[in-house]
């Protein structure tokens, strides 16, 4: 479904990601873990053309991306909820997920999409119109993901969604997130510091490190490497 | 007290008018971060734009109402257009330059069009055709109130109100709302965020032509230097209500119109500017963020 072949990317003249090659699979939830600063947000905004790919190729659905406009991506189904949730503070609760469905034109899907992930959140719902900055953490990170949905993706990116919540409100994230996965065929790509919670629910993981993919395989014996034990698990 | 009243009404009327211009300034700075000096410029072609077609149509003897529809929409497009195309020119190649590049390049933008327009045209005061008649209902009230006053009110009002709406509802008003606030995510949403920067110029440089139609109709001549005061004070409007936020411009332009209006009336025209910046300062020393603008904790 998404295939990365020897992508670089970077800020100033300074290479965040080199030479990562990665592929994600139709139907799968896809780990990528490794430290802080190693380039697993970069890989993320290279994929969504908003860092730019200056070397090596994308390709979403058998065709490449890496030159296409970000909106463009998005409109073939591919979304991103980054790191940092990134809620338009000032915007209503209800508006942060019309801007989610801002490509889609389908009125009537778009309020049964909306009931869905009211059914999903049932919080949402009920602060439906406050603004958006206004939420608790936990909440903007519902209603981050919540935004992805209304896009109705094919293949959604998650850049840290554990990050700075409870491990109550974690949990319940990681169920949704395997839901999501089941219930609507979405591939998921989450990228996670939060490396036990990630390889438990992940069919396969990639692990990188000063932006290369160092290690990869089934979620099961990323587990059990005890390599991965030491440097990401705590064990 | 009819003098107060009288006073009252010019203020707002000021203040219509520099709302209509600072609107532009304030919805530009909350889009791209970039104070648009340009945007005086705007606000003199769409005044220029409405003389030419206006006096054109005059000769030619066309009923007024049509004169007036007919100079306002041409001035609001090819204001408009001149709005687009500077954001392209001078703008989007330098959107990821330093900060203090865009605003070179918007003086330089704005020297430039005063020059061009300066040769195109003359650099006399040229007579401006007249618009607005004085409305015999209005007679009872004239000594308080001009026709010319209420119609530009009036105006301003209506637009303002359309502004909101679109603003508040239509998709692209959505979409500007979080470009504004967001424009990495509203990228990562499918926003189209060039789209959306070149809506907010042509919307921006229409509410300005809008305006200098006004004035020049109201004042009765015009050249190629009134962008100039016309686009510091409305500025200077949009920073006293805090640069960024649509009902801060507005509010802003009515405070400094009103100030003005008094400063006028009660002390002296000379003393209008020094009331006026003197206000700025004043407001700015314990509100840096303006009256209505968010504080912030942007490291410029």
């Amino acid at each position: 479904m998404l295939e990365l072949d020897k992508v670089q990317a970077g800020y100033g003249n300074k290479l965040a990601i080199k030479d990562v090659s990665l592929k994600v699979e139709d139907g799968e939830i896809i780990t990528l873990i490794g430290a802080n600063g190693a380039g697993k947000s970069t890989t993320l905004m290279t994929i969504c053309n908003v860092v730019e790919c200056r070397a090596g190729t994308i390709k979403f659905q058998d065709k490449e991306i890496h030159r296409m406009a970000p909106d463009a991506i998005v409109k073939m189904g591919l979304c991103q909820v980054p790191e940092g949730r990134h809620i338009f503070p000032q915007l209503s609760v209800k508006e942060n997920l019309d801007m989610g469905a801002f490509l889609r034109n389908d009125k009537e899907a778009i309020k049964k999409d909306m009931d869905y992930v009211y059914s999903l959140f049932p919080i949402l719902y009920k602060r439906r119109h406050q603004d958006g900055g206004n939420l608790s953490g936990g909440e903007q990170q519902m209603l981050a993901m919540s935004r992805a949905l209304m896009a109705k993706p094919k293949l959604l990116l998650l850049d840290e969604p554990s990050m700075g919540l409870a491990p109550l409100v974690i949990r319940q994230i990681f169920e949704i997130i395997k839901q999501i996965n089941k219930e609507n065929n979405t591939t998921i790509f989450l990228v996670e510091q939060n490396a036990n919670q990630a390889l438990h629910i992940a069919d396969r993981g990639y692990v990188m490190e000063n932006g290369r993919i160092t290690l990869s395989g089934p979620a099961q014996e990323l587990l059990a490497n005890t390599d991965i034990q030491k440097a990401y698990l705590g064990i | 007290m009819d003098y107060f009243i009288e006073l009252f009404f010019s203020g707002l009327t000021r203040g219509s008018i520099y709302a209509l211009i600072a609107l532009g300034y304030t919805m530009v700075y909350g889009i791209i971060g970039l104070i648009n000096f340009a945007h005086g410029e705007i606000y003199m072609i769409g005044a220029f734009t409405a003389f030419i077609v206006a006096t054109v149509l005059s000769v030619y003897g066309f009923p007024l109402v049509s004169i007036v529809i007919i100079s306002g929409l041409a001035a609001v497009v090819w204001a408009s257009s001149y709005g687009y195309t500077i954001e392209k020119i001078a703008y989007k190649p330098l959107r990821h330059a330093p900060r203090l590049s865009p605003l070179i390049s918007a003086i330089g933008m704005s020297i430039f069009l005063q020059n061009y327009v300066l040769l195109a045209q003359t650099s006399d005061f040229l007579p401006f055709p007249t618009l607005f008649p004085d409305l015999e209902f209005m007679e009872p009230i004239a000594h308080i109130i001009g026709t010319t006053d209420v119609i530009i009110l009036v105006t301003t009002i209506v637009v303002m109100v359309l502004l909101t709406l679109i603003i508040k509802f239509t998709k692209i008003g959505k979409a500007m709302r979080a470009t504004a606030q967001d424009r990495t995510m509203a990228t990562l949403v499918g926003i189209n965020v060039n789209n959306v920067i070149s809506a907010t110029f042509i919307v921006g440089s229409g509410l300005a032509a809008i305006g200098g139609m006004l004035v020049a109709a109201h004042i009765g001549q015009i050249n190629f230097y009134i962008g100039f005061l016309a686009g510091i004070k409305a500025f200077t409007a949009a920073v006293l209500g805090g640069i960024g936020s649509i009902p801060g411009a507005v509010l802003g332009s009515f405070v400094l119109g009103l100030t003005e209006s008094f400063a006028t009336g009660y002390v002296s025209s000379d003393y209008e500017d020094v009331f006026a910046f003197s206000l700025l300062v004043l407001i700015l020393i314990f509100k840096p963020s303006g009256l209505l603008g968010r504080a912030s904790n942007e490291k410029v």
